[in-house]
């Protein structure tokens, strides 16, 4: 006889195979845990920080933390909001993101899991970096200015791409996204704009030309309802 | 002689690429080859390797931008880096930065126009026992002070090879002030080794088992119970990985140990491969001590000849086992266990997810233990002289000794060994401190001690240490202390997680706006908050331990804090003047009326 292994989230039980995350868990049970760098086609990766939740009093990332018998999970506590909302307050002063003047608004997973955790302002002393924009390949365009560094583009390219268009290069506040051509430059790479790379980006970092306002503000993906209801970008993106 | 002709590059990649060979796991060693001889890595050496090595070019390129002893443009032919840690400024590395780059004509790290000479600042070079030190092509100079920085600067105009400059400059010290349990007796004749294989690796664990034996890197896990997980784990190969990536600031006790008792080091690596049943060990020798290399290579290559190392070591059939160096090339993350790993790898330092942990999936994904120098070491002597030896010394939950590296404001800087349970007091009597404001224990990720807290002790279950143990007399500023280490985590935040990249930064900057008295109260708050998020959501040790210093100080000398604020409450860090500096550029004006007037 089978045994049936669950844990609690916010009191509600979840349901788990051995094996699989808290947050496997919770996308297999449709409970909402915010997240930007986790995608479930790709293996958990652990950089954000915005999926954190509490267990026993112990800040854990949920897309890599294994799901263990009657473990209670906090996910929704002012506490680990506060949390979360730091965190995106920091992606959000260390790039450039001018919400109103970019065209991925209304459908950002950044901006939508802002609005999700209730992150109204900045807060933090913005950073202003200057980064470069790179318009050289005929179907894309790459704005360095909104990358938030985490590697769904990398890993995708990599492992469903078969490709390795993209790495991470620099430590630390240099760290950046590079492409893989001599010159550097996306026009000079194998990137294809029918590669799962090219529709992976929860923000406006990637984004195929010709198409910016095809969808009019107020009828974008995350206009209508919370991130929560609607889920990541990238699941919408299949397929197009 | 630089080489920078492309031919000349493409020469120096091949012969790397024969000596070292075609892993791409060599990939980091090759590149630390390149800007050896180079001073950076040029273009060409980036394509070769990325086609020789069969990796991408980005990966070649993000590794070179990760490391700090690597460069994508030239330095100069004398790449000269003062070391920063806080004691090196404490002794007056900044004066004598100043004095050196006023007689060479340079700026602090850009190099001079005809290529002769950069000079600039790095993090702790491990030599603050006797410090200020330097870095001069990566070759460790010791005991700066104003006529050696003269001698050095007459030597690098007169182009000097670095091989040809005074043998006294490059004197490194032991200075074991205060030797015990494992300092106390050098004396190596592979009886460790020799009672492993009189007794078996099952009598060998259950010794170190009996020994109560704990990691020395600081986290303090328990070797026996690491050794035996490793053993058991399913794996085709096994590793064995000496952690000699001594990057704590303050600490430079590995150093001495791989200087004097390197076969001690050795010994215990060899004997963990029998019991874990490793052919192949790795030194992770971070570059800091490239000086070490070639005594390093030549104990190894002794213990060859001794058959201590090599195919039947012993004369024992099948007991296999070699010992490869592996340089790093200054990044402080390297010393986590599992950036340790991708730099091994060849990759750029970053820590890895755990689970898995490296005793079931280490390098190249197989089995792998990973132990600080000082805990292979110890690893011997209680082989060799038993478990109830070592727990002769030490708590019953600490058993054994630390050795400490004692810096800063004191009489006796240098190496000392205590029992576990010694208390904070004792170290400081025994090492000549005075009026002593505070100790920084366990390096800038470790914990601030007020005086009222020196009848505390030393062990994993009160005051856990890697050794780093620095002084400050009551005639420091506090806050001298938290700006260095602040811009030190800064720069070594590897950039993974977005609590540690970013809040890093953050902090830095906060510190900064503090010391120069543009703070206020919200500041403090602040800092606070942001240290208490790095804390909490920083994906490894690094960024959970990297507000530890700013956190205490607050805690605990507010005042050290306090007397920088310029007002209570709140001070914009929005700087108008600072802002218009762009468009007095542009318009090309300087007079005074394109500037704000100061307020009064």
């Amino acid at each position: 006889m089978n045994v049936v292994h669950s844990f609690q989230l916010d009191g509600r039980e979840i349901p788990f195979t051995p094996g699989q995350t808290i947050m496997d868990a919770a996308l297999a049970a449709r409970a909402y845990i915010p997240h930007l760098c986790h995608n479930p086609e790709l293996p958990p990766h652990g950089s954000c920080r915005v999926c954190v939740v509490a267990v026993k009093g112990r800040h854990v990332s949920a897309c890599t933390a294994p799901a263990v018998d009657g473990m209670e999970v906090d996910n929704g506590s002012e506490e680990v909001q506060g949390l979360r909302r730091a965190i995106l307050q920091m992606l959000f002063v260390e790039g450039n993101h001018v919400c109103p003047a970019c065209e991925k608004s209304g459908a950002c997973q950044l901006q939508a899991v802002a609005y999700w955790v209730g992150m109204l302002t900045p807060h933090f002393t913005h950073f202003y970096p200057r980064r470069q924009l790179d318009a050289s390949h005929p179907d894309l365009v790459i704005d360095f200015n909104r990358c938030i560094l985490c590697e769904l583009c990398v890993r995708a390219s990599r492992d469903l791409d078969g490709k390795r268009v993209f790495a991470i290069s620099g430590r630390g506040q240099d760290s950046h996204l590079v492409i893989d051509s001599r010159s550097g430059k996306l026009g000079d790479s194998a990137f294809a704009a029918t590669d799962r790379a090219a529709h992976v980006c929860p923000v406006g970092a990637i984004l195929p030309k010709n198409r910016a306002y095809a969808a009019p503000i107020g009828q974008r993906l995350y206009d209508r309802e919370p991130i929560s209801v609607v889920g990541d970008v990238a699941a919408h993106e299949r397929g197009v | 002689m630089n080489v920078t002709t492309p031919t000349g590059v493409s020469d120096l990649v091949a012969a790397s690429l024969d000596r070292l060979g075609r892993n791409p796991e060599y990939l980091l060693q090759h590149l630390i080859e390149v800007q050896r001889h180079c001073s950076y890595v040029p273009d060409e050496a980036v394509e070769s390797l990325a086609t020789a090595l069969d990796v991408t070019r980005t990966q070649v390129r993000a590794a070179v931008r990760f490391y700090a002893f690597l460069h994508e443009t030239p330095r100069g032919s004398f790449d000269i880096l003062l070391s920063d840690n806080v004691t090196d400024r404490m002794l007056g590395n900044g004066r004598l930065l100043a004095l050196l780059c006023d007689r060479l004509g340079v700026r602090p790290g850009v190099p001079r126009a005809d290529g002769r000479v950069t000079v600039g600042l790095t993090s702790c070079t491990g030599m603050c026992d006797q410090a200020p030190a330097l870095l001069v092509n990566g070759i460790a100079v010791t005991q700066l002070d104003p006529a050696r920085m003269d001698r050095i600067a007459d030597l690098v105009e007169e182009g000097t090879p670095v091989a040809h400059w005074p043998g006294d400059f490059f004197r490194v010290d032991d200075n074991v002030r205060h030797p015990g349990l494992l300092l106390r007796n050098r004396a190596t004749d592979a009886s460790g080794l020799r009672t492993v294989l009189a007794m078996g690796p099952d009598a060998a664990l259950a010794e170190l088992e009996r020994s109560g034996l704990r990691g020395r890197g600081g986290a303090g896990f328990t070797t026996a119970l690491k050794w035996k997980t490793c053993r058991e784990a399913v794996g085709d190969e096994r590793f064995v990985v000496c952690n000699a990536d001594e990057g704590e600031p303050g600490t430079f006790k590995d150093r001495v140990l791989l200087t004097s008792y390197a076969d001690l080091v050795c010994e215990g690596m060899t004997l963990c491969a029998r019991v874990i049943g490793a052919k192949q060990g790795f030194l992770y020798l971070r570059g800091e001590y490239l000086y070490l290399r070639e005594h390093l290579e030549s104990v190894l290559s002794r213990r060859r000849l001794d058959g201590l190392l090599g195919p039947d070591i012993l004369g024992e059939p099948g007991f296999d086992f070699d010992i490869s160096i592996h340089l790093g090339a200054g990044a402080y993350i390297c010393g986590e266990e599992s950036a340790l790993l991708e730099s091994l790898e060849g990759k750029r330092g970053v820590t890895r997810k755990r689970p898995p942990f490296p005793v079931t999936s280490g390098y190249q994904g197989r089995p792998t233990v990973v132990n600080n120098v000082e805990t292979f070491l110890a690893a011997t002597r209680i082989v060799q002289w038993g478990g109830e030896w070592f727990r002769g010394e030490g708590t019953a939950k600490s058993p054994g000794s630390k050795i400490l590296s004692v810096s800063g404001d004191c009489r006796y800087p240098g190496v000392y060994e205590y029992p576990f349970g010694t208390k904070v007091h004792r170290v400081l009597s025994d090492c000549g401190a005075e009026h002593t404001q505070a100790v920084q224990i366990s390096g800038a990720a470790g914990a601030t001690l007020a005086p009222a807290e020196f009848d505390r002790f030393i062990a994993y279950e009160d005051l856990p240490t890697a050794g780093s143990f620095m002084v400050f007399d009551r005639s420091r500023d506090m806050l001298d202390m938290v700006r260095n280490f602040a811009a030190f985590f800064a720069h070594e935040s590897c950039g993974f997680c977005t609590p540690c990249r970013v809040g890093s930064a953050l902090l830095r900057n906060l510190v900064e706006k503090v010391a120069a008295s543009q703070g206020s109260e919200h500041d403090l708050n602040e800092l606070r908050h942001i240290g208490a998020v790095m804390r909490k959501g920083s994906y490894c040790g690094l960024g959970q331990t990297a507000s530890n210093h700013i956190l205490n100080t607050l805690d605990k000398f507010p005042q050290a804090w306090r007397r920088h604020l310029r007002s209570a409450d709140y001070t914009p860090s929005f700087d108008l003047d600072a802002a218009l500096s762009e468009a007095r550029a542009l318009t090309g004006r300087s007079d005074a009326g394109a500037h704000l007037e100061e307020e009064a």
